[in-house]
C-alpha cells in the first residue's frame, strides 16, 4: 500500500515553511517503512487520487491566492468537493484554508469564491486592525477518540475567518488570535478534512495530527491499519518549549 | 517636490539641536545615538533633509534590497575613499529617513555646510519612497528581494510597487542600478528612467534546482512560471518567461569565470561599459559576488574609475558582525551570520557541504530581530547536504550542535533532513563554550547564528576574552 502526498500548488503556495509538513508526513511514513510519493499539482493540473491519498493545500501570498481561484473554480474544485464528502483527508493551511471556504474578501473588496468545503467564509482586515501574527497554542478534540490534545505553530494573517452552522471548529485557541481573534476558535473541520492558520510548520511538532492524519488515510484502504510507534522525543520537547512559552506569555 | 523658502536662521537651530541631543544621548549612555539627532533635527526643520542634501555636491546614492545592503554599502565607500570621494553614511540598523537625516545632520558644520561631497545611505525597504521625496538621490540600487520578515513587511510583489514609486523623484538622468537575475527586482526597470542592470553568467555555478523557496518563481508580469536556464540560489538566476516578452534584461555590469575559493574568497572578471577587470574579494560565498557586482555598478555610476574599484574591492574585508573570524584561544570561531534561508542554503553549500564546516553550532534565536516566525527552517535545503553525505560527496560535519531560543526546533528539523544532531542546547553561551571545546585544537568552530544569536555570541566570545577579530571593517 502506498500513499500519495498530492501537495496542491506546490510552486506556489508554499510560503511560511508548508514544505515541512510534506517532508513531516513522507519521513514518517520513510521510517516506518511505508511507500510514500509526492506529487505537486500545479496550476491547471488534475488531481489524480490512487486510492490512499493525503492531499495537503498551503498558503501563498494574494498575488498567488487570485491565480489559484480560477483553476479552483472548474473541475478541480469539484473534484476537492467530492474527495471531502467521500471522506477523503485533506489538510488547509491559511490561504489554502480561506479557499477551502465559500469566498475570501480581499482588502481591495473582492470576493474570491473558494471551494466551499467547508462552511465558513473570510473577511478582510480593516484599515484600523492588525494582521494577525503570533505563536499560537490550540485544544483540539479529536473525533476519532474524543481526547483533548493541543497543537502549536505561528499564525500570520490578516484575513477573518467566520464560521458557519455546518462546520465544526478544529479546536479552540487556548493562546493566540485563532479564525478572527474574537470568538475563540480556530480553524475547522468537516469528516476528514481539516483547515487551520497554524503554520509554522504544523506537522514537524505535531506528529500525534501527523499520524491521525496518515491514519485516516490508510484505513481507506485497511481499515484494521496500525501505524507503529515512532521515537518522538525531539518533537515533543520542541512542542512543550513552544508550549511552555506561550503559556507564560 | 515643493520648494519653500529657505530658513537659515531655522537650519541653524535644527543641526544646533540635533547635536545637543547627540552629545545628551552619548553622556547618558542611551542607545539611538544614531537616530535620535535626526529626529530632533526633524521636529525643528521638517525640510532639514532636503536642505542639507542638496548641499552635496556629487548627490547621494540609496541602497535597498533584503540582502547584502550592509556589506554593499561599505564597499561603495570603501570604493569611494579609494577614489578620494569624501562620503557621508548612515550608521547600520539607523537605515529610516531619521537615520539618513541624522548622518547628514552630524556630517555638516553649524551652519549647514557639508563636510563630505556625497552622500551613501543604506534604507530600509519601506523607507525608500521617503528618503527619494526629501534626498537629493542621483542612484538607487536595489539589491534583491526575498522573503524575510514577512510579518514586517508582508507581500513581496507589494515591497516592489513601494520601491518603484520613489523612481519619479529621481532626476532624468539618475541610475536605478538593479539586480537583472532576480526577476522581480528587474521587472522594477520598466518604470525606471535610466534602469541599469548587473548579474551573473556563470554556467558552473548553476545549482539545477529550485531551491524550496516561493518568492519570485512566476513571471512579476503575467504570471507563468518562468523558465530557468540557470538557478544560482533561491529565485536568482538565468530565466525567460514563455508567456510573454519579459526576461532578464542585457546587462551593463557583469560578473562572469567565477570561482569560489571555500572560505577564503572569490574571483570573477568584472565587465563594465568602461572596460573589464579582475577582482578579487576575501569575503565567501556567490551573494558577495552579487553584493561586489552592485557596488562597482553604483560607484562606476557615480563616476569611478574601474582600477579604483578593483582595488578597494581586494582590500575590502568584510562589514563588521557578518562574516567574522575569531581566534579563541588555540582554536577558531568563524561566524556567519544567518538571515533567511537562501542565506543559509549559500552557506551551507559554501561551506558544509564543500567540507570546509566540519564542527558547526547552529544558533537559532526568534526575537524580533530574528523574525518571530521560524518556519522558514523548513525551506532550508538541508536535503541537499544529506543528499551529499548519501552520494559519498561530502565526508560531512560531526554532529551539528543547536542552540538558541529555538534550539529544539532547529533539532526537529535535523532529525527530519536524517541529519546527525549532537547537543541540543538552549542557552548560547554554554552551547557556545560545549562546541568550542569539542573542536579539537587548531580547527574551526563554524557558528551560524541569526542576528540576535549572534550578538549574543560575539559578546560571550568577548566575555572569554576571545576579542581580537581577524577581519574588522
Ligand atoms: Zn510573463
Amino acid at each position: 500500500m502506498k500513499l500519495t502526498i498530492h501537495h496542491l500548488y506546490a510552486d506556489m503556495m508554499n510560503l511560511y515553511g508548508d514544505r515541512g509538513n510534506v517532508i513531516s508526513i513522507k519521513k514518517r511514513c520513510e521510517w516506518r517503512g511505508i511507500p510514500v510519493e509526492v506529487v505537486d499539482v500545479g496550476l491547471g493540473e488534475p488531481i489524480k487520487p490512487t486510492g490512499c491519498d493525503l492531499f495537503l493545500f498551503g498558503g501563498g501570498q494574494d498575488r498567488e491566492q487570485t491565480l489559484l481561484v480560477e483553476d479552483l473554480a472548474g473541475k478541480k474544485g469539484a473534484d476537492l468537493r467530492a474527495i471531502v464528502e467521500d471522506g477523503g483527508v485533506v489538510l488547509g493551511v491559511c490561504g489554502g484554508y480561506q479557499l477551502m471556504g465559500h469566498y475570501y474578501e480581499t482588502p481591495e473588496g473582492e470576493k474570491l469564491p473558494g471551494v466551499g468545503v467547508f462552511d465558513l467564509h473570510t473577511e478582510p482586515r480593516k484599515p484600523d486592525e492588525e494582521r494577525l501574527i503570533g505563536n499560537v497554542l490550540v485544544r483540539v478534540r479529536g473525533p476519532e477518540d474524543d481526547r483533548w490534545r493541543e497543537i502549536v505553530g505561528f499564525e500570520n494573517h490578516g484575513g477573518r475567518t467566520y464560521l458557519g452552522a455546518g462546520v465544526e471548529p478544529l479546536g479552540e485557541a487556548v493562546v493566540g488570535f485563532g479564525n478572527n481573534g474574537k470568538d475563540g476558535t480556530e480553524g475547522a473541520r468537516r469528516l476528514n478534512a481539516y483547515g487551520t492558520y497554524l503554520h509554522g510548520s504544523l506537522l514537524p511538532k505535531n506528529p500525534w495530527l501527523t499520524d491521525q492524519l496518515m491514519l485516516n488515510a490508510l484505513r481507506r484502504v485497511d481499515d484494521a491499519f496500525e501505524l507503529e510507534p515512532l521515537d518522538d522525543a525531539a518533537e515533543r520537547v520542541a512542542f512543550e518549549s513552544v508550549a511552555n512559552r506561550v503559556r507564560h506569555g | 517636490m515643493v520648494s519653500k523658502p529657505f530658513d537659515s536662521a531655522r537650519l541653524f537651530a535644527a543641526v544646533a539641536a540635533a547635536r545637543m541631543a547627540r552629545l545628551a544621548s552619548r553622556t547618558l549612555g542611551r542607545g539611538g545615538g544614531s537616530t535620535v539627532p535626526g529626529v530632533v533635527a526633524r521636529r525643528v526643520d521638517p525640510g532639514v533633509l532636503t536642505e542639507l542634501s542638496r548641499r552635496l555636491p556629487l548627490g547621494s546614492a540609496a541602497i535597498t534590497g533584503t540582502n547584502g545592503k550592509t556589506t554593499t554599502t561599505r564597499m561603495i565607500s570603501r570604493i569611494l575613499q579609494t577614489a578620494g570621494v569624501r562620503a557621508v553614511n548612515n550608521s547600520t540598523g539607523a537605515n529610516l529617513v531619521t537615520g539618513v537625516t541624522a548622518a547628514l545632520v552630524l556630517d555638516s558644520d553649524l551652519f549647514g555646510e557639508p563636510a563630505s561631497e556625497m552622500g551613501l545611505f543604506e534604507v530600509d525597504e519601506a523607507s525608500v519612497p521617503k528618503v527619494a521625496a526629501e534626498a537629493d538621490l542621483q542612484i538607487l540600487a536595489v539589491l534583491n528581494l526575498f522573503r524575510d520578515q514577512l510579518d514586517r513587511y508582508g507581500e513581496l510583489a507589494y515591497t516592489g510597487k513601494v520601491i518603484s514609486s520613489a523612481f519619479e523623484d529621481l532626476p532624468e538622468n539618475g541610475s536605478v542600478v538593479l539586480n537583472a537575475d532576480d526577476p522581480l527586482v528587474a521587472s522594477l526597470g520598466r518604470s525606471a528612467g535610466k534602469p541599469v542592470y548587473y548579474g551573473v553568467d556563470e554556467p558552473a555555478l548553476d545549482t539545477g534546482r529550485l531551491q524550496h523557496i516561493a518568492d519570485s518563481k512566476d513571471c512579476p508580469l503575467c504570471g507563468t512560471a518562468l523558465h530557468y536556464d540557470a538557478v544560482y540560489m533561491g529565485h536568482v538566476g538565468v530565466y525567460d518567461c514563455p508567456g510573454c516578452p519579459f526576461g532578464r534584461p542585457v546587462l551593463a555590469y557583469r560578473a562572469s569565470r567565477v570561482r569560489l575559493d571555500g572560505a577564503r574568497g572569490v574571483d570573477f572578471v568584472l565587465q563594465a561599459p568602461g572596460g573589464e577587470t579582475e577582482v578579487r574579494l576575501n569575503l565567501p560565498g556567490l551573494y558577495n559576488v552579487y553584493n561586489a557586482l552592485a557596488a562597482a555598478a553604483v560607484a562606476a555610476e557615480a563616476g569611478v574609475g574601474l582600477e579604483h574599484i578593483s582595488r578597494a574591492l581586494r582590500e575590502f574585508g568584510g562589514a563588521f558582525g557578518r562574516v567574522e573570524r575569531v581566534k579563541a584561544g588555540d582554536r577558531e570561531a568563524f561566524l556567519l551570520l544567518i538571515k533567511n534561508p537562501v542565506g543559509f542554503n549559500e552557506i551551507l553549500r559554501t561551506f558544509v557541504a564543500s567540507d570546509d564546516a566540519r564542527h558547526v553550532l547552529i544558533a537559532i534565536n526568534d526575537n524580533h530581530a530574528d523574525g518571530r516566525d521560524v518556519s522558514w527552517l523548513w525551506d532550508v535545503d538541508f536535503e541537499m547536504l544529506a543528499d551529499a553525505r548519501l552520494e559519498g560527496r561530502t565526508k560531512g560535519a560531526s554532529p551539528f550542535t543547536v542552540t538558541g531560543t529555538r534550539a529544539e526546533d532547529m533539532a526537529v528539523r535535523l532529525k527530519y533532513a536524517d541529519l546527525p544532531v549532537g547537543a541540543v542546547i538552549p542557552d548560547l553561551e554554554e552551547a557556545l563554550k560545549t562546541a568550542l571545546e569539542a573542536t579539537p585544537p587548531g580547527e574551526t568552530l563554524y557558528v551560524l547564528p541569526t542576528y540576535t544569536a549572534m550578538l549574543e555570541i560575539r559578546k560571550t566570545l568577548s566575555e572569554l576574552g576571545y576579542t581580537h577579530p581577524f577581519w574588522e571593517d
